[in-house]
């Protein structure tokens, strides 16, 4: 019930109260019946007649975890051991031993709201009391510095302005992880250095986040700092990739994701500030910035946050996360080192053949039409092409073999210097029969979009495989137990 | 009342190293030829063996798995422990 560094309660009977409540003002002629210590918030005269102490910075509100006036508690030996907050006569009269304690007043009255969690307090009281919690090195800024300035000036961001990450707001930020802000996350690249959860919630304070997206943050930043993924050649490349983070699970709808209209685009806080969180985390905590380590050739705007929700709920198939082998209720986000996306435009197919038929040769174009296995690619099916496939009943499996199937080329169109393109597979796969653009696992699925509109997106990848970039599903953790408990033992 | 905000970095202070002296002459040094594992980078590196070769020099050579990674822990101890200077190839 307490917090760490609180000052003790004194042994016996303590309850806390306020004036303004109406229901401190119904039980404070009771307080006299009985001995207890009583810290009054708002008025150190209240309860007229009782030898209150004035919790004036509330500290012992704050300390004590006091949501609620009036707030009994019990306390032996300095450990608390009951508590009941409100007036609830048969909770009164067991704590303090006085069977006809109140017997005139009503069995129940709720309470008020504590001072020390009142909105516009509560932040700053976290700050003063709570504040060594946090160890990042403090920066203080001059009285005439603009503080957004300032954050562009140290180099903080990424060419956009940056909410200044406040103790009140990082402390906040914090609430939305049951994780100890000295945990570590991840060793970050390029500069491999370890980020704490409470770095993380700096960045994501910076970024826009919500508290309860920090979850979705921290997931995303131990996804992209796996070998796997391997963040480090992803910002190296001279490719224009960065992490396209791909979020399933129903957490995805309580913390208000898009994966409907505009999904890919902008409007959405949660897409847009958990992308950003995390690129902020890479140029920050691991000194991944432009012309730096990172050397993109044109990078991308997605480069800036690139994060969106599957849309499930209206989906003719099993999720991208399902096909990866985590459970239908897991949340978890899907990393890929993808560029921007790409539409893919067809309004006439009719038929699932037609519509695989287009999708084939979109996706034979990417990054270049004569390259081949080298490259992944998501493909986001919008509803309205998924509703094609799904009136020919072809699931997620059906359609990507059909694709598959569709995307194999004969060595003699792919071989260097065919079709007048230069570069190609070498001249001894010239006569191969049939050559895959993709490798089997390559192609990622998705349902995204609003409900109009006959298109499909691709995104593009990265060098994949073990030499270069793999797409990483990771559980998104919460109090108590991870979504990853919930995997079923399928591709990881 | 004075603002603060916290730190979004690593916090890390960076050691400054001072750049080796350009060694006078091959005499005695070890030189090691890394290949980042890059399209062509051996053409590159064979070019330069060779010339550094008939300069008198002793050279080994060494690759990386791919050029996407930062170098294995172990490679870069071995080229430390058997050489005195590097040279990196980046090709295409």
């Amino acid at each position: 019930m307490t917090r760490p560094g609180a000052p003790a309660l004194p042994d016996g009977l303590v309850v806390f109260v306020k004036r303004e409540c109406e229901t401190c003002r119904m039980v404070a002629p009771l307080l006299a019946e009985f001995a207890a210590t009583v810290y009054t918030q708002d008025d150190a005269t209240f309860p007229d007649g009782i030898d209150a102490t004035h919790d004036a910075g509330l500290s012992w509100s704050w300390h004590h975890n006091i949501e609620t006036v009036p707030t009994l508690i019990r306390v032996v030996d300095g450990v608390e051991v009951e508590r009941t907050v409100g007036w609830l006569r048969d909770d009164w009269q067991r704590i303090t031993g006085i069977p006809t304690l109140g017997a005139a007043l009503p069995v129940m009255r709720p309470g008020c709201g504590s001072m020390s969690v009142d909105p516009d307090l509560a932040p700053r009281l976290a700050a003063a009391f709570g504040g060594d919690v946090l160890k990042s090195r403090r920066l203080e800024l001059a009285e005439l510095d603009d503080e957004f300035e300032m954050m562009f000036d140290r180099g903080f961001t990424d060419g956009l302005p940056v909410v200044p990450p406040t103790e009140e707001r990082v402390l906040r930020m914090l609430e939305g992880t049951h994780r100890d802000p000295q945990e570590i996350v991840a060793i970050v690249p390029p500069d491999l250095v370890p980020v704490t959860v409470e770095k993380v919630a700096v960045n994501a304070v910076m970024a826009g986040c919500k508290p309860e997206y920090l979850p979705w943050v921290l997931a995303a930043v131990e996804a992209v700092c796996t070998d796997e993924f391997n963040i480090h050649g992803v910002l190296a490349t001279t490719m224009p990739v960065g992490p396209v983070i791909v979020c399933n699970g129903p957490g995805t709808r309580a913390i208000g994701m898009n994966g409907g209209g505009n999904a890919l685009g902008q409007g959405n806080r949660a897409n847009l500030t958990i992308g950003r969180a995390v690129q902020l985390v890479v140029r920050n905590v691991g000194g991944g910035r432009p012309g730096e380590v990172d050397r993109a050739t044109h990078g991308n705007p997605g480069k800036i946050s690139f994060c969106f929700a599957e849309l499930e709920t209206s989906s003719p198939w099993t999720s991208l996360a399902q096909s990866r082998g985590y459970d239908a209720h897991a949340d978890t986000v899907t990393v890929f080192a993808g560029e921007g996306p790409r539409c893919i435009v067809d309004q006439k197919a009719r038929t699932a053949e037609e519509l695989a038929t287009v999708f084939a040769a979109c996706l034979r174009t990417l990054h270049n039409p004569k390259l081949i296995i080298a490259f992944d690619a998501i493909l986001v099916v919008g509803p309205e092409h998924a509703r094609v496939f799904a009136e020919a009943g072809w699931d997620r499996d059906r359609v990507l073999s059909e694709l598959h199937a569709r995307l194999q080329f004969p060595g003699s169109e792919l071989v260097h210097g065919a079709g007048g393109i230069a570069d190609g597979v070498p001249e001894h796969l010239r006569d191969a029969p049939a050559l895959p653009k993709f490798r089997p696992e390559g192609i990622l699925l998705v349902h995204a979009g609003g409900g109009a509109g006959l298109f499909s997106m691709m995104i593009g990848g990265w060098a994949n495989g073990a030499t270069g970039s793999q797409p990483v599903t990771w559980p998104v953790a919460y109090a108590g137990a991870t979504a990853g408990a919930t995997m079923n033992g399928a591709a990881g | 009342m004075s603002r603060v905000v916290l730190d979004p970095t690593g916090e890390r202070s960076v050691p400054h190293r001072e750049r080796l002296p350009r060694p006078a002459s091959f005499d005695g040094h070890v030189i090691g030829l890394l290949d980042i594992s890059k399209p062509r980078g051996d053409v590159f590196l064979d070019q330069l063996q060779l010339r550094l070769t008939e300069a008198g020099a002793q050279v080994r050579r060494y690759k990386k798995p791919t050029f996407t990674k930062p170098a294995p822990v172990d490679l870069r101890h071995e080229i430390a422990t058997q050489c005195t200077l590097v040279i990196e190839a980046l090709a295409d």
